[in-house]
């Protein structure tokens, strides 16, 4: 039984793993940080959140300050998928941010079936739809086509 | 004398001093008994006796949802008559609590945190008061409130609360708190982020009562007016808030009168442990673990330094435990501390907003959850520390948990809502004050404050400047309404940025600009309190990147106004255009962190900020290209965070996409992150370090030692460290005095220079 715990990541129960949800890579022991088998990569923040404010004439500028705060990106070493974007002060040891009582994970699933996508994401508030609308140009497009 | 007699005669003696010491207490101030306690009073024979002669759950249900109306009625009253400009945008909040003082009904509509809070002044009323022979509770009494140290987030909202009768009998309580705004602080609109004590906090009321025979004390009202910049404000909404409670009144009675006293107290209590109950049962089914979260709130309001707030979230069986140790210590004489109480009705907020929302609306929801904190930590700030600006620390912390329960909730079964990244948690709106044009002297804020971005969802963007995080339904107003009553103008208002957006598979919903500047007063002023202009305050989730950061953009020293009359072709509608361009010859532009203190602003000058965006949800490579070409056609990114975060390619004339040449862009991207990626224990080698860099100002624990407490260095004072048992409040230098000594270092190397020069 494999059961999801994040957008990316889900744990093997029979072989207890942190499994890639998109390609399968073992990522590492389920009773290990899921961290520990990913790729790190700290990343200067304005690489992300660039300065929209001209930097030459203004301290703030909607950039966030390298100094103070860095990007940690975990990659999937498998399909490069972008698991976890951690911001942390320079230096600050990666948290340990999931750990799970595997046993009692075991215990919960005995008798639970596997859940849907939608399942996953949440029930839906009343009135609204599943469809995430589309641009102008696709729906143009298709009717063209 | 025998033995026992002696004993008699002890115990006598210790009653006589007990009771000697209970009569004479020389301060009730707030009572720890009350104050750290969340969970239901106990049951009391009443509601015994009523619950075992009512027990029919579709009677009770039938009950509670005709008080529930009653409540949603008051709200709808509240709203379109109170005089506060929260007031008239929701928020506010109307309940019913049961005698013992616990929350059992809320308006479905507000914000809820205020009411999960009252519960303790009207246990501090039933504690102290009701036997006290100089105040004691009768019927038409009510009571006023707005003390965070007794209950509340901060005084500047108030609280009025009115006991209701049963045949000479207290049945309930009901309850009214409105963000009022102007409280007489050392500066206009109730939110002081300028203040250095309690004392400069402005009205600091502790539970007290201001209406008999259902008549407000007009000595009391005097007073409090002649406390508040605004007269007519605090005695209109003293005035409103008394009508609202005896509909409320009005509506139990009814209950009462159609169904019998003993149903409705069944049906007030029974909803109380049947939440708990529930609760208890939807928390068996996450799974079992520790999740954690560290956050950097970025500033005190009065300067830049990282004060962390961390959050290690263990669930075990029934139990929840939100253990926010190794956060910051409490700032003395800054204003952006959280009494435990306030932290706690957040987070009840969290679990009642963004986790069960179908669960009745009353404070038992969060009674199995514990919450644990260092004393004198930002997050349990002890007595004499400010507050007034509490949120600077307690959102970050309702962010910290928010992202916590995503990572519980994600694999679980049973969900009540979708699986969501952070809410946008800053209140982004100009506080204002000073002389309106109907010569009124006023303080308080724009209810823009409520146009936060939602977070991302796990299958769908988050909504564009929905609501605040702290209230499902309000409103962010009509400028063209206010205006009739302030002299300000938003010359540009409600207008989403372009890249103001926090990037993911889903993105957060964005925030939009505003731009104001006074118009026609001889005397007013704009104050900002935010954080998050150094370092994002609203992260993602799964991947998903965080909110940009914010600066407050002034131009100073121009009457913007003159040039629209004699040349509108050199106005620019945005403020990046504004700050970029540079378009009024003469004016000063500069950008700031919104921790703005109370500031004149001529006619014509700009002041400038932007509401935040909800965290992004993923990662950005599998976000539809489709809907980054929407985004691009809707205008809330640029092509070059097309190309360089999403990693799409079209047409930039036309955004006729080239399918396989992104699929191709994309992949190429994955690869080069595989290539600068290192494993993870190679990465931490180099990465980790042993305490806070040196020259950053470091407040709160560092890696996974809670214990140990970092502060400073900060302008010259070196950095200490402390033992999270025995942490010491914060002293922060007047920022006037950090500049001047900055300036005057500046000084001595330029005489040095040129003496050296002159030899
Ligand atoms: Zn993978």
């Amino acid at each position: 039984m494999k059961v999801p715990m994040t957008e990316y990541l889900e744990i093997d129960l029979d072989r207890e793993l942190w499994m890639c949800r998109v390609c399968n890579h073992e990522v590492g022991p389920a009773r290990q940080s899921y961290k520990e088998g990913l790729l790190v990569h700290a990343r200067d923040p304005r690489e992300i959140h660039k300065p929209i404010l001209n930097p030459e004439w203004y301290e703030f500028t909607f950039a966030p300050d390298p100094k103070w705060v860095q990007i940690l990106e975990y990659y999937c070493p498998g399909c490069g998928t972008l698991v976890e974007a951690e911001y942390l002060p320079p230096g600050h040891p990666p948290v340990v941010d999931m750990e799970f009582d595997i046993d009692a994970l075991k215990r919960q699933w005995a008798g639970r079936k596997p859940l849907t996508e939608a399942e996953l994401a949440g029930p839906d508030m009343a009135g609204l739809s599943h469809q995430h609308s589309h641009s102008r140009k696709q729906k143009a497009h298709k009717h063209g086509s | 004398m025998g033995k026992s007699e002696n004993l008699d005669e002890h115990n006598r003696e210790q009653e006589l001093i007990s009771q000697f010491l209970a009569d004479n207490v020389l301060f009730l101030g707030p009572d720890p008994e009350i104050m750290e306690h969340h969970d239901i009073a106990p049951r009391t024979e009443t509601e015994d006796r009523a619950m075992a002669k009512e027990s029919d759950p579709a009677v009770l249900t039938l009950v509670r949802d005709r008080l529930q109306a009653g409540c949603n009625e008051t709200f709808e009253m509240l709203e379109q008559m109170g005089a506060a400009e929260g007031a008239k945008w929701g928020d506010l909040i109307t309940g019913i609590f049961t005698p013992s003082g616990d929350l059992a009904i809320a308006s479905t509509g507000g914000v809820l945190l205020f009411a999960s809070l009252v519960h303790h002044p009207i246990k501090f009323i039933n504690k102290y008061w009701a036997n006290e022979p100089t105040v004691g509770i009768k019927e038409g009494d009510g009571f006023i409130h707005n003390d965070a140290r007794y209950g509340n987030i901060h005084n500047t909202d108030q609280s009025l609360i009115v006991p209701i009768y049963h045949e000479g009998k207290m049945v309930a309580w009901a309850g009214a708190t409105v963000h009022e705004g102007e409280n007489g602080a050392i500066e206009p609109g109730g939110m002081p982020s300028a203040a250095e004590q309690v004392y400069d906090e402005g009205l600091k009321m502790s539970p007290f009562k201001v209406v008999e025979n259902y008549e407000l004390k007009k000595d009391l009202v005097t007073y409090l007016q002649n406390s508040v910049r605004s007269p007519k404000l605090q005695y209109e909404d003293m005035k409103v808030k008394l009508f609202v409670c005896r509909r409320l009144e009005q509506r139990v009675k009814a209950a009462i009168a159609e169904f019998g006293v003993e149903t409705v107290v069944s049906s007030l209590r029974r909803g109380l442990e049947d939440s708990k109950t529930e609760v208890k049962r939807r928390l068996t089914e996450w799974p079992e673990g520790t999740v954690r979260t560290v956050i950097m709130a970025d500033g005190t309001l009065r300067e830049n330094c990282l004060i962390k707030i961390q959050v290690s979230m263990e669930k075990k069986g029934d139990e929840l435990i939100l253990d926010f140790r190794g956060s910051s210590p409490e700032f003395a004489n800054r204003c952006n501390n959280t009494v435990l109480s306030s932290l706690k009705g957040m987070l009840c907020q969290l679990f009642l907003m963004f986790v069960w929302p179908d669960l009745p609306r009353n404070q038992a929801v969060f009674a199995p959850i514990r919450v644990i904190c260092d004393k004198k930590s930002a997050l349990h700030s002890s007595y004499l520390t400010p507050n007034a600006e509490s949120m600077m620390t307690f959102f970050p912390a309702f962010t910290a948990a928010q992202l916590c329960v995503a990572k519980f909730l994600y694999g679980c079964p049973s969900k009540y809502t979708k699986v969501i990244a952070p809410w946008h948690n800053m209140i982004r709106t100009f506080i204002w004050g000073g002389l309106t044009q109907h010569n009124e002297m006023v303080g308080n804020l724009c209810a823009d404050l409520n146009g936060m971005g939602g977070g991302a969802r796990a299958d769908r963007d988050g909504e564009h400047s929905v609501a605040p995080i702290f209230a499902s339904m309000a409103d962010t107003g009509e400028q063209e309404l206010n205006e009739e009553d302030v002299p300000f103008l938003q010359i540009v208002s409600k207008k989403l940025m372009r890249d103001n957006q926090a990037f993911g598979k889903y993105r957060g919903g964005q925030g939009y600009e505003m731009i104001a500047s006074n118009l026609k007063s001889s005397m007013w002023g704009f104050m900002v309190c935010c954080i998050g202009s150094k370092v994002s305050c609203t992260p993602g989730l799964f991947g998903g990147y965080s909110s940009p950061t914010y600066p407050l953009c002034k131009v100073k020293g121009v009457d913007t106004f003159e040039i629209m009359k004699s040349d509108p072709k050199k106005w620019e509608f945005s403020i990046v255009d504004i700050m970029n361009k540079k378009p009024f010859e003469g004016a000063k532009y500069t950008a700031h962190h919104m921790g703005l203190q109370f500031e004149l602003c001529n006619r014509g000058e700009l002041y400038m900020i932007m509401q935040g965006s909800g965290g992004g949800y993923g990662d950005v490579l599998d976000r539809d290209p489709d809907l980054v070409i929407k985004d691009l056609e809707e205008d809330l990114i640029s092509h070059e965070t097309a190309r360089r975060i999403y990693h799409v390619v079209y047409n930039p004339e036309t955004l006729v996409m080239d399918v396989e040449a992104t699929k191709k862009a994309r992949d190429a991207e994955r690869a080069a992150r595989k290539k600068r990626g290192v494993p993870f224990k190679q990465f931490v080698k180099q990465w980790n370090k042993p305490e806070p860099p040196a020259d950053v100002p470091y407040y709160g624990s560092w890696g996974t030692d809670s214990t140990k407490i970092y502060a400073g260095p900060f302008a010259g004072i070196p950095r200490k460290v402390m033992s999270s048992d025995a942490i010491e409040s914060i002293f922060m230098p007047n920022p006037r005095d950090v500049r001047i000594a900055e300036l005057e270092a500046k000084l001595r190397e330029c005489e040095g220079r040129v003496a050296k020069a002159g030899k």
